[in-house]
């Protein structure tokens, strides 16, 4: 579960079907949300500097997906599998402790 | 057996009740109203058990409303017209694509403008591609045959999609005719209750419906309801066999042949019009003309195999279309012919393009259609492919 503090999400095996008869006979797919691997959609990824980071978590409550969990020691972390890359967090944090750096692929 | 004297509209509204169906969301639209209005006054003459209805403020919502009631498990009926249908495009794919075995009467009514309530194909046939099975009536009796049999192909295993059941606007939804309705308890064992492919209401695993398809997985979904068409083919040739064994009156041809065996000449064409063309083959017949006819009774799946059977063994077909693919042709005409392209049997074939917008199409049309088509057959060579049959000139 995806607590105030606590562990990363629990993480959904990605359903790979090799053939058209593996699939199922109707689109409907079990957590949907956590089966479909967004974060590979991204082009700009986000990274914290824990130095600057206040632990406000206002950049936790606009995620809009969640993909912003926060680890034991209070400080936040992001679930790259997740994330977007929309920026909102880097956006709203106060601190500027998250900046948007493109990714290599 | 039961009879009764209704008209088209009622005896949907008859199979309705006595498919036991559980949900029926739906908006009046003339000429369909009355089907809706009799489930109406089942449900408050206390008529029938477990029935939800559904007021809903469009055609749009009331095929949404039926998404949601069959992916909960729910046998669900709806039924429209012309706009209204058109109006539904959008939900109709989504029906398909989720595989819902939702029912609904189409009853044909022309597309405006200019504005019309009479009988027309073309509205059904623009939705040819959204994945929903299509069977057209040729008089109340099979409105009431097919609303049941609908219900049985659409849940088999092997289908999960949805029938649309066509009835002509007022020629058969507002007339009166004789319709065999057998014991309830007959169709309770012809037609169990459902056995849904998937349950929203399964909250022990829960699931979402219609999610996201990426460009790795949306194809093969594709290919499942390409698949599952073809096996419908099948499905609706036992299921009329055994309504046939049943009840008497065997639905196991998707093409219905009437008098075709040693034709030369066959009239084919889909829904009400076919009646009249039969009246016309038992006349022409007397005079000597060698006609048959051929009544398109499926039109999704389209019988391919049953159409390459009969084009073998005749010299011409004309094929009358209440429809029309502006910028082409008529559509039953266009689908025939590409069937027939890569095979053996071509028979010279032409396009009569006939009561569209309700006009009437009498038996001595359909005798000038024939004296047409043997002179055609005589001389070896099309007049022309599409004629615009009734065209004040």
């Amino acid at each position: 579960m995806n607590t105030l503090f606590g562990e990363k999400k629990a993480k959904a095996e990605k359903l790979v079907f090799k053939s058209v008869d593996e699939y199922p006979e109707a689109p409907i797919t079990l957590g949907t949300t956590l089966l479909n691997f967004t974060g590979d959609w991204r082009t700009f990824m986000p990274v914290v500097d824990e130095s600057k980071c206040i632990r406000c978590y206002i950049c936790w409550k606009f995620c809009p997906e969640p993909a912003i969990y926060i680890k034991e020691d209070g400080h936040v972390a992001i679930d790259y599998d997740y994330c977007k890359g929309c920026g909102i967090c880097a956006n709203e944090c106060p601190t500027k402790a998250i900046t948007m750096v493109r990714e290599e692929k | 057996m039961p009879k009764k004297v209704v008209s088209g509209n009622y005896a949907a509204a008859y199979a309705v009740k006595h498919a036991r169906v559980e949900v029926v969301a739906a908006y009046p639209i003339t000429p369909q109203t009355s089907i809706i209005e009799k489930i109406a006054e089942f449900i408050a003459n206390g008529e029938v058990e477990n029935l939800q209805y559904v007021p809903v403020e469009s055609e749009h919502s009331a095929m949404a409303a039926c998404i949601g009631a069959s992916a909960t498990g729910a046998r669900t009926f709806t039924a429209t017209s012309a706009q209204g249908l058109a109006l539904m495009h959008e939900m109709l794919h989504w029906a398909a694509g989720a595989r819902l075995p939702i029912v609904m009467v189409d009853v044909n009514r022309a597309m405006a403008p200019p504005w019309s309530v009479w009988d027309d194909q073309t509205d059904s046939l623009s939705q040819r591609d959204t994945g929903w099975l299509q069977f057209y009536a040729e008089n109340n009796q099979e409105v009431y045959d097919g609303v049941l049999m609908a219900f049985k192909i659409a849940e088999h295993e092997k289908v999960n999609l949805p029938v649309m059941i066509v009835e002509s606007a007022f020629i058969l939804s507002h007339t009166y005719d004789v319709v065999d309705m057998p014991e309830q308890e007959e169709i309770d064992e012809f037609l169990p209750p459902r056995k849904p492919l998937y349950t929203l209401t399964d909250f022990e695993n829960p699931f979402s419906v219609g999610a996201l398809g990426t460009p790795a997985d949306y194809y093969e979904f594709r290919y499942k309801i390409a698949k599952a068409m073809e096996e419908a083919k099948k499905v609706i040739k036992e299921v009329g066999k055994e309504y046939g064994e049943r009840f008497g009156r065997d639905y196991s041809q998707m093409i219905e042949l009437y008098r075709t065996d040693d034709a030369e000449i066959v009239f084919m064409g889909m829904g009400s019009l076919m009646g009249t063309v039969k009246e016309a083959v038992d006349i022409l017949r007397s005079e000597g003309y060698k006609v048959g006819a051929a009544k398109v009774r499926w039109f999704r799946p389209f019988p391919r195999e049953e159409l390459y059977e009969l084009a073998k063994n005749v010299e011409g077909i004309a094929v009358l279309d209440r429809n029309f693919s502006f910028g082409q042709e008529g559509i039953l005409f266009n689908e025939a012919k590409g069937v027939l392209y890569n095979t053996d049997a071509r028979p010279i074939m032409k396009n009569y393009i006939v009561g569209l917008g309700g006009r009437d199409l009498t038996v001595n049309d359909v005798k000038a259609i024939a004296k047409n088509m043997k002179e055609i057959i005589e001389k070896g060579k099309l007049d022309r492919e599409i004629e615009w049959y009734h065209l004040k000139r």
